[in-house]
């Protein structure tokens, strides 16, 4: 049976840990309300790009030159390069074991391919390094802020190699914000480009001709796609932390409550060993 | 007269700039400078480097774009900028060490891309310290 210090010194170490986790559940919490506003400012223009885009293709469509664009050539997916956006830090439940599941499958379903990975965030990184995975770059330490211009950085470097015919394919591995309580597991080809649905919605004046415009738009488009699931994975990373260390805070104070509970049954048991002692100490005496 | 006006839309990756009721925008595009009114027809174009300036109620307002696409309709514009700096954003001093660095590679590389780099570049610190300057009048 453990000592009453023992107890005592255990259900401390709890509450430590039990403050620790609440500390960790209120950062995420607002850190979490800021990636969401960043994910709302970055709509309207994904959303109007994308139906520009969409417009420009129906405009275009039937042209050879559109068809020929480098960003556009299907090949057979030989080299294939996969870029992973995970947390920089842990503590956030499933997240990452997740994403680093999704990309491990991946990588063996597409076995016969020559594969590289483009890790964003440092667990990714760690866990692929550690099994000399090929990587292609890393990024470490920029998901928290998510400046568009590294997403384009990220994005410029695929579509170098893909125009050069280095590469066939590039995929994106993500995890996306559905809800404060819900990621979705998302792999998504960026390259070669997937074009939105063409449907003519005005006719324009064209100040460029639309296969000349459509060459000079698909660059941006695939790095807006690089910071879009940026800003989504930021976000799903901050609610997956919340969640978990709400789950943790809470499970602290159930320990905390049993271990209590035990507390002072040893506690009671061991005054009532002594008052039996005394009594029947007295009872001898007479 | 009321001037009729239109819903200035400008919006970066990150974020919505500007998302105001105008009457009369100038808009630097690739081929060169437009200027719109209310009720243009719908026109779609490729943005260039440059300062775009637009009015509302008289007040003239400046803003530097670099790349993008602008969608103009009838009831309104919408102006997807890869980049765009409001006048009290920008920094003065990084623009004007941009340009002069710009100007040298200018003098000195004649290769193409490299020279083309040097050249927007270059155009990028001029519509910055243009609008920067705007601020001061």
């Amino acid at each position: 049976m453990p000592s009453l210090i023992d107890l005592r010194r255990r259900i401390r170490s709890v509450k430590n840990t039990q403050q620790i986790t609440k500390a960790m559940k209120m950062v995420a919490a607002a850190k979490l309300r800021r990636a969401q506003e960043r994910v709302i400012a970055a709509r309207p223009f994904a959303n109007s790009y994308t139906k520009l885009l969409a417009n420009i293709v129906a405009a275009a469509a039937g042209d050879e030159r559109v068809s020929s664009h480098p960003l556009l050539a299907v090949r057979p997916e030989n080299r294939i390069r996969l870029i992973l956006i995970t947390a920089d830090r842990g503590y956030a439940g499933a997240f990452n074991a997740n994403l680093i599941r999704g990309a491990q499958s991946f990588l063996e379903e597409r076995k016969a391919a020559r594969l590289e990975l483009e890790a964003v965030g440092r667990k990714g990184r760690d866990f692929f390094k550690r099994r000399h995975v090929p990587l292609s770059g890393e990024h470490i330490g920029i998901v928290d802020k998510a400046p568009f211009a590294e997403a384009d950085k990220i994005a410029k470097s695929a579509m170098a190699r893909f125009a050069s015919q280095e590469l066939d394919a590039v995929y994106l591995l993500y995890n996306e914000f559905r809800s404060v309580i819900s990621q979705k597991l998302t792999i998504k080809r960026i390259l070669p480009v997937p074009v939105p649905d063409a449907q003519l919605t005005s006719d324009y004046i064209y100040e460029q001709p639309p296969d000349q415009l459509l060459s000079n738009l698909l660059p941006h488009y695939v790095s807006i796609m690089v910071y879009a699931a940026m800003l989504e994975s930021a976000a799903a990373e901050q609610a997956a932390r919340m969640v978990a260390m709400d789950a943790a805070t809470s499970n602290a104070a159930k320990m905390i409550d049993s271990l209590t509970l035990h507390l002072n049954r040893v506690r009671q048991a061991s005054i009532t060993k002594e008052i039996i002692e005394v009594v029947s100490g007295a009872a001898a005496l007479e | 007269m009321a001037l009729e006006t239109f819903e200035l839309e400008i919006a970066t990756p990150e974020r919505l700039l500007v998302q105001e009721r105008v009457s009369e925008a100038e808009i630097p595009c690739a081929s060169g400078q437009i200027g719109v009114l209310a009720g243009h027809a719908p026109l779609l174009s490729e943005l260039g480097i440059g300062e775009l300036t637009y009015l509302v109620e008289g007040k003239k307002h400046s803003i530097a774009i670099a790349g993008g696409v602008v969608e103009v309709q009838p009831e309104y514009v919408r102006v997807l900028a890869m980049t765009a700096e409001r006048p009290e954003d920008i920094d003065t001093s990084r623009a004007q060490a941009a340009l002069k660095r710009a100007m040298e590679r200018l003098e000195t590389i004649k290769e193409n891309i490299d020279y083309a780099r040097a050249l927007n570049a270059a155009k990028r610190a001029q519509a910055r310290l243009r609008v920067a300057a705007s601020l001061r009048f």
